[in-house]
């Protein structure tokens, strides 16, 4: 991709020629799209805060488990029997010293915890399932555009049967089915987190097919893929080391955005009780509980919530920047 | 364009949306009844888990019988095919059920035919999903329009920020939290779960549906506001609304008929796709508030191993999609005079 080359200092801007020749080489640079994006980043500070965000989470859902209660262990001494909620805390949410996020009504599990290690889960399904879309979706849209003709008329079917299925209905009946199975020697939590890596990743590939379908149509035409198959290259060397590059910042941007999507879609499903199931804290399962509870304990629907809201909202917010930062057209 | 090839593209795209609901129900009954094969049950384990609790033998193999379960899985799904397009009979005991044309065969767990389900739980989702589009298309688009004209102003600011958040909001959150402010602590709406059919109560159908589509509408307003306002912004940006200014054309008509016409175009996909998912079973929303429409059916039957149900809603649901594309693809050309129909 070509870089804007900058010009700094009045005296570069009053001698062009002598800018040509490379006299004053520190007023000249030519800037590669990463350094440009990362100082349009740099200026952009929402992003730069949902970038943070998103940085702390990370580091959440890999250290915070080590470092939070143990979220599975009963404290039902801070319930009050009569209205089956927290005694103590504003709004009946149990929040104390101990218990940082108060505790879940009835049982009286730290919420600290669940949250930390539903931030896990949660995370660990969303990235794994959008790298699962993006590989899918990248290597069909590739190709789908590259070759053209039949290969791209029966990828693009592909796609539109994909999208016209009920995405949602269908998850459920497939973690549904699978779930209660035993493969590959695994079951429960362990099997159904699969599942859902799995299931989500695989019925959400044609969103991103589709968009590096259309950036390669127009880039397959551009003079460097000439001139490499002029050069002799393969059809397989032209897509992955000419275009695949080139194709990196619509990539990264709509994995960024994919992710908060995917976060959504497994906490719906744990929250309708397909996706991760009790006792292994799940934001969507926690979010289920409150059902029932959030008249007499309302900090309980509110915290999960917050979490899923936060957590989705911060990737957005990264990925909206880093997509107008990568944008080429935008100043 | 004569109307004779209107009536060649549409017979294709309907061969086309046939082609595809084959597809969606071969997958769907691949995943019931050939999945489980793949990860070892046997023929037995399955009809068991079809015949309820406490199966005996007999039972068992009268329900392998009656559905088929010993056939190869392609034979099995001939006869699901068979039953929609000319009717079903299925052996119950010594009686033999007929099943009328489209049969979508009967539900395990009640025994009763699936269709008359499915159409006896259609009008709650369709009020639930045609009020809230009718609202979000409203509105997400005004505010995106809206947002576009005034860029960088506060109320785009302030809209862009709401969108923002209600795009990153689930819906089962701000449902339980409408639920909580608005009818449990402030009393004006009545809870989940008080959805009664329009025929019945028309009143108390709407008061029990405003919480409902006002919680789903601002979910896709917000996304349809986004959208709306990025195709405006890259459509004001255009040559021929230039000239359209040059010429001397009232700003209101550069704005209605020249700009919003093309940016409309994107925003009509996303909307018939998103309808017809919704229409197939609004899953979330309907859970939150406990409406009796597809999407609860769908939830039930999943979790009760209920099969023919399960394949009748994705189907529906699929058929939907199918049909709603079919119509916004016809649209297109009424809206978009760049598209030919080809």
């Amino acid at each position: 991709m070509t870089a804007p080359i900058e010009v700094t200092g009045s005296d570069a801007e009053a001698q062009p020629e002598a800018v040509l020749a490379g006299i004053d080489r520190k007023a000249i640079q030519g800037r590669s799209l990463w350094q440009i994006a990362w100082l349009r980043l740099k200026r952009d500070k929402v992003a730069l805060i949902g970038g943070g965000i998103v940085v702390f989470l990370i580091l959440v859902a890999i250290f915070g488990p080590f470092l939070v209660q143990d979220p599975n262990v009963f404290h039902q001494n801070l319930n009050d029997p009569t209205f089956n909620r927290p005694k103590y805390g504003f709004w009946h949410s149990g929040i104390s010293g101990d218990h940082w996020l108060g505790v879940e009504p009835s049982n009286g599990r730290d919420m600290l915890a669940r949250i930390v290690h539903g931030a896990r889960v949660s995370l660990l399904v969303a990235f794994c399932a959008t790298l699962l879309s993006v590989v899918i979706g990248v290597v069909l849209g590739v190709v789908a555009g590259y070759f053209g003709g039949w290969v791209d008329t029966i990828i693009s079917r592909a796609m539109d049967v994909f999208l016209a299925f009920p995405l949602l209905l269908f998850a459920i009946a497939l973690v549904g089915v699978l779930a209660d199975a035993s493969v590959f020697g695994l079951s429960g939590n362990g099997l159904r987190i699969w599942v859902l890596m799995f299931v989500i990743g695989f019925f959400n590939w044609p969103y991103i097919g589709r968009i590096i379908r259309g950036q390669t149509l127009s880039l397959r035409e551009r003079e460097f893929v000439d001139a490499a198959r002029s050069m002799g290259a393969g059809s397989f060397y032209i897509l992955f080391r000419e275009l695949l590059p080139n194709l990196v910042a619509p990539i990264l941007v709509y994995s960024t955005l994919l992710i908060p999507t995917n976060i959504l879609f497994e906490a719906a499903l744990s929250f309708l009780g397909v996706g991760v199931i009790p006792p292994k804290p799940s934001w969507g399962g926690m979010l289920s509980q409150a059902v029932s509870t959030y008249s007499v304990a309302p900090m309980f629907m509110v915290i999960p919530g917050l979490a899923i809201f936060i957590t989705v909202l911060a990737f957005n917010l990264f990925g909206d920047g880093l997509r107008d930062a990568l944008d080429p057209r935008a100043k | 364009m004569g109307p004779f090839n209107v009536l060649a593209y549409i017979i294709r795209r309907l061969i086309g949306a046939v082609l595809m609901l084959l597809l969606v129900s071969l997958v769907t009954f691949g995943i019931f009844f050939w999945m489980p094969k793949l990860a070892g049950q046997t023929t037995d384990q399955i009809a068991a888990s079809y015949v309820g609790k406490a199966p005996t033998a007999e039972a068992i193999a009268a329900t392998k019988e009656r559905l088929h379960l010993d056939q190869p899985v392609v034979l099995q799904y001939g006869h699901y095919l068979k039953g929609i397009v000319a009717g079903q009979d299925f052996k119950a005991g010594p009686e033999v059920d007929h099943c009328p044309a489209p049969c979508l065969g009967y539900s395990f767990r009640t025994s009763q035919p699936v269709l008359p389900q499915l159409i006896d739980r259609a009008p709650a989702t369709l009020s639930l999903a045609a009020g809230a589009a009718l609202l979000w298309l409203v509105s997400g688009v005004t505010i995106g329009v809206l947002s576009a004209l005034r860029r960088g102003s506060f109320l785009d600011r302030a809209a862009m920020v709401i969108a923002l958040g209600g795009v990153s909001l689930p819906i089962y959150f701000t449902g339980l939290l409408s639920l909580a402010i608005f009818s449990y602590n402030l009393k004006i709406f009545p809870g989940g779960g008080s959805y009664r059919p329009f025929s019945e109560d028309p009143l108390h159908w709407f008061e029990s549906l405003v919480l409902p589509w006002v919680t789903l509408a601002f979910l896709y307003a917000a996304m349809y506001a986004r959208l709306t306002r990025a195709g405006m912004l890259e459509t004001l940006g255009e040559d021929y609304i230039r000239t359209a200014r040059a010429k001397g054309l009232p700003e209101k008509t550069v704005i209605t008929k020249h700009a919003l016409r093309s940016s409309l175009t994107p925003i009509l996909t996303v909307f018939g796709l998103d309808l017809g998912l919704l229409l197939g079973g609004a899953v979330l929303t309907e859970n939150t508030f406990s409406i009796p429409g597809l999407g609860q059916l769908a939830i039930a039957a999943i979790n009760g191993g209920d099969l023919p149900v399960v394949l009748g809603v994705t189907l529906l649901a699929a058929t939907f999609v199918v049909l709603l594309n079919l119509v916004v693809d016809v649209l297109y050309a009424a809206i978009d005079p760049r598209v030919r129909l080809g």
